[in-house]
């Protein structure tokens, strides 16, 4: 086990060190860096006098290495609007993008959980044709698109809740449940597979036969051995969901990572991109790597491959 | 048999095929309905200009914001007085082109990729999907929004940041199937009957990895057009004043609270179209590899 943890842990360094690469000369690639670091706007002696100060004149493998030496202790610059240090932007954001995709995981695992459960058991009726239906239109709609429907309706419209801006429980219901539609369509699927499968064993047939209740049957058996496959998917999303806040973050005016990002680039404030997309990658990767952990720990099989 | 009747011979088989064809989708109803609404848009894409009611440019500001159902404007106006319905229909273009164009440029991109992965292995292949491993890091939308942010906005950059960050799927599944296709025995019989590699892999490698690349690339679309309308929403991708129906949301956000048509019916459209081209890639994995459905 010791072996696979290690060995997850080196990939996940070097997915990283290498996504700091791949970022670093996509910024390089799309021509001259200094009019992506500086507004539209900007006088020729200000760019020239940028690109003096920020290097951009020295040979690619000099900028790479002090690009990369800096970046692993965490200074990607400053903000080129507020000048402000980028990561410690990125970093007060955190929290806030953090509380979104915690709790539309939790909304979308109480809700899509038991719906796939049932629906398994309650395979090809009505109730199990509706939960898979729904899911599938669930899977189609933006998710931006169904936070502003959400706005209209219970904002503009009901005028119960607020349409933007963060702070109070009021505030995350809409985002919430706007950022959980997406995840709630995926676990019902997912769970639903996952129910099936364990449903068809022989172990279930048997201890049906010697009379166990449904309910048992589903908690004690199916539900336990069918956790195994929902944890990682679950894991795996709340990555998706970090990351796909953007959107949603930008709807609802949610001051988080993702609505930071949004802003820097329209703003071309590179450094913050930088910075940001740095640490999306670290927790994806981390996430992954914890999913992967988890699923070998459970289901020794893995370990060996 | 004469020249007419192997002629006539070809005809029938063709035409069985296509009856074939319909035949297997009239079993499904969700299939028929994708199908039917991929027709529909593709119609809607050719010839949009000339069904559309009004010229979907003209901004005539006096009749700004007009609600669905009047002055004859079945969806209402914008708030430049431009004729919502007329939008969406030539919008359609956009989202087809943006789909179709995508798929075919990831698919081609992950299957040279996931040929070369598979079929070579050893290092060329570990750092191939070291590449997919770092593309997979980042989370779909954010690296499309950054590239196109990088690389600049428009049609032909949208389809661009859209290849690059969705090429991966596809070198994932096409390397797995080439290894998985490699240790089969006419491949193994092939070459140790001297055929050469570049032979191998344009007779018999490509022709066997056909169909799962058509069924990922009809899943993808759905996918990319959905991804296409958020990125043109957060301001980046397709610009106004072109009529693309992530832009036109885009634009009708900030009259969420006064004139809800503006946002209602151009996310309706992204929703049949990405139910109808998801309906039908479903339908094709079933019907041609249902052994992908686990996948």
């Amino acid at each position: 086990m010791l072996d696979f943890i290690v060995k997850r842990l080196l990939q996940v360094i070097i997915v990283v060190f290498l996504a700091l690469t791949v970022v670093f000369f996509l910024i390089r690639l799309s021509g001259d860096p200094t009019t992506l670091f500086l507004p539209p706007d900007a006088p020729r002696e200000q760019i020239e006098e940028y690109r003096e100060q920020l290097g951009f004149n020295r040979p690619l493998y000099v900028q790479y290495g002090e690009f990369m030496i800096n970046a692993v202790q965490g200074d990607f610059g400053q903000s080129l609007r507020s000048g402000e240090d980028a990561l410690g932007l990125v970093m007060q954001r955190m929290p806030a993008t953090f509380q979104l995709a915690f709790a539309a995981l939790i909304v979308s695992m109480l809700i899509a959980i038991p719906l796939g459960v049932l629906s398994a058991y309650k395979r090809n009726t009505l109730f199990d044709r509706v939960g898979v239906g729904l899911s599938v239109v669930g899977q189609a709609i933006p998710n931006f698109w169904f936070g502003l429907i959400l706005i209209f309706i219970f904002a503009a419209q009901l005028q119960i809740l607020p349409s933007s801006g963060g702070g109070s429980i009021s505030h995350m219901i809409l985002p919430v449940i706007t950022l959980a539609l997406y995840s709630i369509s995926r676990f019902v699927r997912f769970t639903r597979s996952a129910m099936l499968d364990v449903l068809n064993q022989d172990y279930i047939r048997t201890s049906k036969a010697a009379g166990a209740t449904t309910s048992s049957l589903i908690m004690k058996y199916a539900l336990k051995n069918s956790l195994i496959p929902i944890i990682t998917l679950v894991a795996l999303d709340l990555g998706v969901l970090l990351g796909g806040a953007v959107v949603t973050e930008v709807v609802f005016s949610w001051p988080g990572v993702g609505r930071l990002l949004h802003q820097s680039l329209l703003n071309r404030d590179f450094p913050i991109v930088l910075a940001g997309v740095f640490i999306i990658a670290i927790i994806y990767a981390v996430i992954n790597f914890i999913a992967d952990v988890l699923y070998a720990y459970v289901n020794p099989q893995i370990r060996v491959k | 048999m004469n020249a007419t009747e192997v002629m006539d011979d070809q005809i029938n088989k063709k035409t069985s095929k296509v009856k074939n064809f319909f035949r297997k989708l009239s079993r499904s109803w969700t299939g028929m309905l994708g199908f039917g609404i991929i027709v529909l848009l593709l119609f809607l894409s050719i010839f949009g200009e000339w069904i559309a009611p009004y010229d979907p440019m003209d901004a005539p500001l006096s009749k700004g914001l007009l609600p669905p159902m009047t002055d004859g404007h079945i969806l209402g106006t914008d708030q430049l007085g431009r004729d919502i319905l007329s939008r969406i229909i030539v919008g359609a273009r956009v989202s087809v082109i943006i789909g179709v164009a995508t798929a075919v440029l990831a698919g081609l991109i992950g299957t040279i990729v996931g040929v070369i992965a598979g079929y070579f292995r050893g290092w060329v292949d570990v750092v191939l999907m070291r590449i997919v491993d770092v593309t997979l890091s980042f989370p779909f939308i954010l690296l499309v929004l950054v590239i196109n942010a990088i690389i600049g906005t428009g049609l032909t950059n949208i389809i661009i940041s859209l290849a690059v960050a969705g090429w991966v799927i596809f070198a994932r599944v096409i390397r797995s199937e080439v290894l998985a296709l490699r240790e089969k025995e006419f491949i193994t019989a092939a070459i140790a009957t001297g055929v050469s590699k570049f032979e191998i892999l344009v007779r018999h490698i490509l022709p066997n990895i056909f169909t799962p690349i058509i069924i990922l690339a009809s899943l993808q679309i759905g996918t990319y057009i959905i991804a296409e309308a958020s990125v043109s929403f957060l301001g980046f991708g397709v610009q106004p004043p072109e009529p693309a129906w992530g832009n036109m949301l885009n634009e009708g956000k900030d009259y969420i609270f006064s004139s809800w048509w503006l946002i209602t019916f151009p996310g309706i459209a992204i929703i049949i179209t990405a139910l109808g081209v998801n309906f039908f890639g479903d339908w094709l994995r079933d019907t041609l590899d249902p052994d992908l459905k686990g996948e």
